[in-house]
């Protein structure tokens, strides 16, 4: 079980050139708005046509401008689930589900539209319309529509954008439980770097059209080789960076001169951590510990960011160096502390990048 | 007195046949146009709606041209021993000629506001096209096709200067209810007109109502078309 992708699309703005495999870990297309990884999605599904390239399924040419092969969708065995489920709003969840096999004997669809319809938990929900449905039982017939057609590959497209938060995390679990039983190529789409973590056991980082960087999950998460890469997992502290020597590197912007795990490579363009990865430093004895002061805070209900400037006291509340992340219970133990407080930036969580 | 009541049946005989002519028609055009893509599309759309606007006698006189007895398509017919001007059909061709716009355009709203992500799903699940048609797309465009039939009917049964023009006034043949009324006016017999006016203003009223009623209902049964 194989999807090959190698596409170019111009658009509007940029231009989409794409490459990558996927097999049935399932793959996460993860990037910001607009970078183009809907537009892949509907390429491999039909529902576009890239200007170059090719894309092969289980040795299946579903696309290659060079032999003016291009299956239409019908044709192409690939299952897609819409953002917004697209179900037939004229259609009960049943003739939703068994439209697309009225070519198979009654009794034989009857027993597959039965069989899609336990394993969704869709029972006593048959002769329902999709308006008479939560969007977390759509999303259940949706699934169960794109699998009865039995697809070797399935393209979820940013699948649960459209629901409530309370639901998002009941829902990605009840996903990943049907996706469990399939065993086809998946790719999943996404912004969420949390869905993204959760759903995906590979990733594939786009930006502006193009492959920034791919790997497993946890390589994506740990070490991001690139830039773009470690902000659309979540790193929010970055500063350009200069080799000093094989353990040191000088982090410019934040002006200050850091030590890492690793060997430092000569190449070295950026340092960054996470927000919640900085801690409070006890003394001055460990490595990475610098004085700092608070500029200004943003809360979250159970979570707070705290700006913070390095060496220096700020006057205005843009010019911060780290955001520093930590829970409501921490911040009330440290902000009546005297100024300046210590901090220490751990060796073993920085990340160096190379462009 | 006395009224001949041919251009009764006349006029119920050329709105009813012309609107099936047109829901085909319209429907057909609509659906062609929604997928098209290319450069043709803002002036073929605006051919197909010309009629609406253009004064009925323009179209009238564009159908002479067309099919009358020195036109190609008139020799032909009269080769064959036919005719299409100042016959039944001519009521036909001008009152489908003048109702097509407002089908098309409606039934053209109606597919444009289907979402196409639906069409989309049907077609990565392997439904063939026609299929899509039929099962998705008519059902889901279905209140606006109701209503531009009913308006190509009422439109049609309302057709007065195309008519008189191509089908001119031949009592128990041509003459509609409509060309009934301006000869009657004109004639004097105020009171015959008056029964004419009353009775196409019945037909019209009740037509409507009915449909709207009928709407309704189906807004009522049917509420998976209208909610999305």
């Amino acid at each position: 079980m194989e999807l090959y992708v190698d596409i170019k699309k111009k658009l509007p703005g940029f231009t989409l050139d794409v490459n990558f495999k996927a097999s049935t870990d399932v793959l996460g297309l993860l990037g910001a708005s607009g970078a183009g990884k809907s537009m892949t999605l509907r390429c491999i599904a039909g529902l576009e046509k890239p200007d170059k390239g090719r894309i092969v399924l289980n040795e299946r040419i579903l696309f290659d401008s060079e032999q003016g092969i291009n299956l239409p969708s019908r044709r192409r065995k690939i299952g897609f689930l819409f953002q917004n489920y697209a179900l037939f709003p004229n259609m009960t969840v049943e003739d939703n589900i068994g439209l697309a096999l009225e070519t198979i004997p009654r009794e034989q669809r009857r027993a597959i539209i039965r069989q899609k319809i336990v394993m969704n938990k869709l029972e006593g929900l048959e002769k329902r319309y999709p308006f008479q449905l939560s969007g977390g039982q759509q999303q259940r017939v949706a699934l169960a529509r794109a699998l009865a057609v039995e697809p070797e590959a399935l393209l979820l497209d940013e699948p649960f954008s459209a629901l409530d938060e309370h639901l998002r995390s009941h829902i990605i679990k009840e996903l990943l439980d049907s996706l469990s039983d399939y065993h086809g190529v998946t790719v999943f789409v996404t912004h969420n770097i949390e869905e993204a973590y959760r759903i995906s056991r590979k990733l594939v980082v786009l930006a502006d059209g193009k492959v920034e960087a791919e790997g497993t999950k946890e390589e994506m998460f740990m070490k991001p080789p690139t830039l773009a890469a470690a902000q659309l997992t979540g790193y929010k502290n970055f500063s350009a960076a200069n080799y000093t020597s094989s353990h040191e590197l000088n982090a410019v912007d934040w002006g200050v001169s850091l030590r890492v795990a690793g060997e430092v490579d000569q190449e070295v363009r950026q340092v960054g951590i996470r927000a919640h990865f900085i801690k409070l430093a006890s003394g001055t004895d460990t490595d990475n510990v610098f004085q700092c002061w608070p500029v200004s805070t943003s809360e979250a209900p159970f979570r707070i960011t705290v700006y913070l400037s390095l060496t220096k006291m700020a006057l205005n509340p843009d010019d911060y160096h780290l955001q520093w992340e930590m829970s409501q219970e921490r911040w009330m133990e440290l902000k009546d502390r005297q100024l300046p407080w210590l901090i220490c930036l751990n060796p073993e969580k920085l990340i160096t990048i190379l462009k | 007195m006395s009224i001949d009541f041919s251009p009764l049946w006349i006029s119920i005989k050329t709105a009813s046949t012309a609107t099936v002519l047109v829901f085909l028609l319209g429907i057909a055009a609509a659906w062609l146009l929604t997928g098209y893509r290319g450069k043709l599309k803002g002036l073929i759309d605006s051919i197909l709606t010309l009629p609406l606007v253009l004064p009925p006698t323009v179209v009238g006189f564009f159908l002479l041209v067309l099919l009358g007895r020195n036109s190609p398509i008139g020799q032909l017919l009269n080769s064959l021993g036919t005719q299409i001007i100042f016959s039944w059909s001519a009521t036909v061709v001008a009152a489908s000629v003048v109702a097509f716009p407002l089908m098309y355009k409606t039934a053209r709203g109606a597919f444009e506001q289907i979402d196409i992500n639906i069409i989309n799903a049907a077609r990565t699940l392997g439904v063939p096209e026609w299929k899509i048609f039929w099962k998705i797309t008519i059902p889901l465009a279905w209140p606006g096709i109701a209503a531009g039939t009913v308006l190509a009917f009422a439109r049609a049964l309302g057709e007065f200067g195309a008519t008189l023009m191509v089908a001119g006034n031949i009592p128990g043949k041509t003459q509609t209810i409509p060309v009934a009324i301006f000869f009657e006016a004109e004639g004097g017999e105020t009171g015959r007109a008056f029964v004419w006016v009353i009775l196409i203003f019945i037909i019209s009223l009740v037509v409507m109502t009915l449909m709207n009623y009928w709407t309704e209902y189906q807004r009522k049964n049917m509420p998976s078309v209208w909610r999305n």
